[in-house]
């Protein structure tokens, strides 16, 4: 219920609340609306990874709109409610930075990270390889749990289903991009409405494969794209072909 | 914009368009970025493919008082390659991101292009005559059998069709190691600066091995960050004064006689935010896309996604003008975050005698705003409804409710989202406005050349004069 006179701006002009009326119309909470909000910003912070070169610009700014979010919540312990369910989590009693705030809560759960805010960051830094490869043993991709002490990602086994898994994935990004306006976010995740998390771990485990540059699995990945490419690949596939290239050039 | 006598109106004209008739065009040819020269003669243009086109404008012909010159190709050169960066495994795109015209001191044009990474200074030379009748050398090139010679002849020069030469004459490399978004020439015409998104960076034309960094804003722990540097500029009198903006939609003044480190800024330009239109997306679109001094250095403007701001430099506490480019787009900051437009970065630019500005906005749609009028004018710049020549009709969006006859709703706006004019540049002779260029994502490798028109009124019998 909003309060009278008060103009929510954040959301569109079609839930648009003109004065005494608000309460009568059936508009989502202010609480769902900036929740969705924040589910959206951390998509597309880990939309980030996947590109070749994320825009440092855009994601600061949409990082900051996590962090105001999340300041906001915490002032109205809403954010600690939240926390609470998802996590099991005992202290929350401190701000979260946003290294916790960019982890799904599904990830959150089966206790792996996602590049964090300061991870990919850290990936523009001029940093010795050995640090990059311990940034990148902390994504995980869905074999982690089978390798808990694995530090180094050239150890991953480059098993059957390690294929498969990504060959599924693939697949599902193929389609996504191929159906649909490659720029546009809004379009990309237009079907996968509820399920914002299984592409998470999708994602991760594109970003962990295109991020190996000597492991066994970037050739099955290469190969694997070859046969794709005949019948998935149209030429506004921009950034999967970009990924190709620098595998194929590596 | 009017004048003495009878009074008369710029109004503007539709001039050329250059570029694939539809859509569907490579991604690399998709322009980037555009320059005229300080002149105007010239109009550089750079693509995601790292090329660089350099048209020029034909010389008016005298008899037809109202033909503006056309542009045509002058001169294609590949500026930058793409490079991998095996440390980070990340490729290093070679789209180029700025060009800048350096003041040409003699017969060659001189251009700074800049990729990501790279800044490139790029010789452009003309070349229209030949040595012939050499003594020891064929007209081909074979040398001649020097005992064959019995008669010796002094080589004169020949006539030959233009050749137009581009060679990289300093490459500017490993200073950055963000993306570079802006380069900006010194007035002493000897040095220039180059920003990344954390680091600003000083060079001297002549010398490659070296810069040194002038702004630095990087925390030392990258989680920290919140604040990144969006445009760059030198002063245009002064030589040891420029601007950097950033995300927060600060303007910070530096003087570098002050300190070799610029990090404590001599002035902080900032508005402070108006509480009733507070939301989550009050930083984002409070980001400073673009920066611009003014020509007499007095002022400057900033572009953040719905405003165009005209700061006086004596004033640090708020701009002394605001100008709305598109404030129907505020009730609808939700949608254009969810698709990423609210990311677009545009440009603005002053006309020669600083009393217009101009930007760019979505749907082949620019703001020209005239600063003693307090006019604004919306025209569009669609090559689909235009011949050269043709008035431009001012164009009007209707935020909401009824839509008048010739509006535009806001809704069909965001039906192509790719149609935005993002690059505006003015070139000026004194007070006359020389032409318009407009790139266009939508027209994705063409752009268009609109120039100003002066119809003339007079009292007694209507008289159409175009310039």
């Amino acid at each position: 219920m909003f309060a009278r006179g008060i103009k929510r701006k954040c959301f569109d002009g079609e839930e648009d609340i003109e004065g005494t009326l608000a309460g009568f119309k059936s508009v989502p909470s202010y609480n769902l609306q900036r929740q969705s909000l924040l589910d959206m910003s951390l998509v597309k912070l880990q939309l980030c990874h996947m590109l070749v070169e994320p825009n440092l610009c855009r994601s600061v700014l949409i990082a900051n709109t996590v962090r105001q979010i999340q300041e906001e919540m915490t002032q109205d312990g809403t954010w600690q409610v939240i926390n609470a369910q998802n996590t099991g989590q005992a202290s929350l009693d401190r701000l979260v930075s946003s290294d916790i705030l960019c982890r799904s809560t599904k990830e959150q759960n089966e206790g792996k990270l996602v590049p964090s805010y300061s991870g990919f960051s850290k990936d523009f830094e001029n940093t010795p390889s050995q640090d990059i490869i311990s940034d990148l043993s902390t994504v995980t991709s869905v074999q982690a749990p089978r390798n808990p002490q694995s530090n180094n990602v050239w150890e991953m086994e480059n098993s059957q289903e390690n294929r498969g898994n990504f060959q599924k994935s693939l697949d599902q990004i193929f389609e996504t991009l191929e159906n649909k306006n490659p720029n546009s976010v809004e379009d990309l995740f237009s079907d996968v409405d509820n399920s914002y998390y299984d592409l998470d771990t999708v994602l991760t485990g594109m970003m962990n494969n295109t991020k190996m540059g000597h492991c066994d699995v970037l050739e099955s990945f290469s190969s694997q794209t070859t046969t794709n490419s005949n019948s998935n690949c149209k030429s506004d596939i921009n950034e999967l072909d970009h990924i190709v290239e620098i595998l194929v050039e590596s | 914009m009017a004048g003495a006598g009878g009074g008369n109106d710029i109004q503007w004209c539709f001039s050329q368009v250059k570029g694939a008739v539809d859509d569907d065009v490579a991604e690399a040819d998709i322009i980037s970025t555009v320059e005229f020269n300080h002149s105007g003669e010239l109009l550089a243009t750079g693509d995601k493919g790292g090329r660089v086109v350099i048209f020029q404008q034909e010389q008016e012909n005298k008899t037809q008082t109202h033909s503006r010159g056309e542009y045509n190709v002058y001169s294609t050169f590949q500026s930058h390659e793409p490079e991998f960066d095996y440390l980070k495994s990340l490729e290093i795109e070679e789209k180029i991101n700025k060009i800048r015209w350096l003041p040409q001191k003699n017969a060659a044009q001189f251009l700074l292009s800049t990729n990501d990474k790279t800044i490139k200074l790029w010789k452009i030379s003309e070349r229209d005559k030949r040595p012939e009748g050499y003594n020891l050398k064929e007209e081909d090139g074979r040398y001649r059998d020097p005992t064959t010679v019995t008669t010796l002849r002094v080589p004169v020069f020949r006539p030959m069709d233009l050749m137009v030469e581009a060679s990289p004459r300093r490459i500017f490399a490993n200073a950055h190691t963000y993306h570079i978004n802006s380069i900006s020439i010194n007035s002493d015409y000897e040095t220039y600066l180059s920003a990344d998104d954390l680091r600003i960076n000083l060079w001297h034309l002549e010398i490659t091995d070296r810069s040194f960094n002038i702004v630095d804003i990087k925390p030392a722990n990258m989680e920290e960050l919140t604040e990144v540097i969006t445009a760059a500029e030198f002063h245009p009198n002064s030589c040891n004064t420029f601007v950097y903006s950033s995300s927060k939609g600060t303007i910070r003044l530096c003087d570098m006689r002050a300190s070799a480190l610029c990090d404590r800024h001599s002035k902080l330009f900032e508005e402070p935010e108006d509480p009733s239109n507070r939301s989550f997306f009050s930083e984002i679109i409070s980001s400073i896309s673009d920066v611009k001094f003014s020509h007499s250095g007095r002022y400057m403007m900033t572009r953040d996604y719905l405003s165009v701001k005209i700061w006086d430099l004596n004033m640090e506490n708020r701009p002394v003008e605001t100008y709305q480019v598109h404030e129907y787009l505020r009730s609808k900051l939700c949608s254009l975050y969810e698709n990423d437009c609210i990311f677009d970065k545009f440009e603005c630019c002053w006309n020669g005698s600083d009393s217009v500005v101009m930007t760019g906005s979505y749907n082949n749609f620019f703001r020209m705003f005239d600063r003693n009028t307090k006019r604004d004018i919306t025209l569009e710049a669609s090559r689909e409804n235009n011949k050269p020549r043709t008035v431009l009709k001012p164009r009007k969006v209707c935020a909401s409710g009824k839509r008048k006859k010739d509006e535009i709703s806001v809704d069909s706006l965001f039906k192509k989202k790719e149609k935005e004019i993002k690059h505006m540049k003015w070139v000026s002779l004194g007070s006359m406005v020389k032409g318009v260029y407009v790139a266009n994502k939508c027209f994705n490798d063409s752009w268009t050349v609109i120039t100003p028109c002066r119809v003339w009124h007079q009292k007694k019998k209507k008289k159409k004069k175009t310039k």
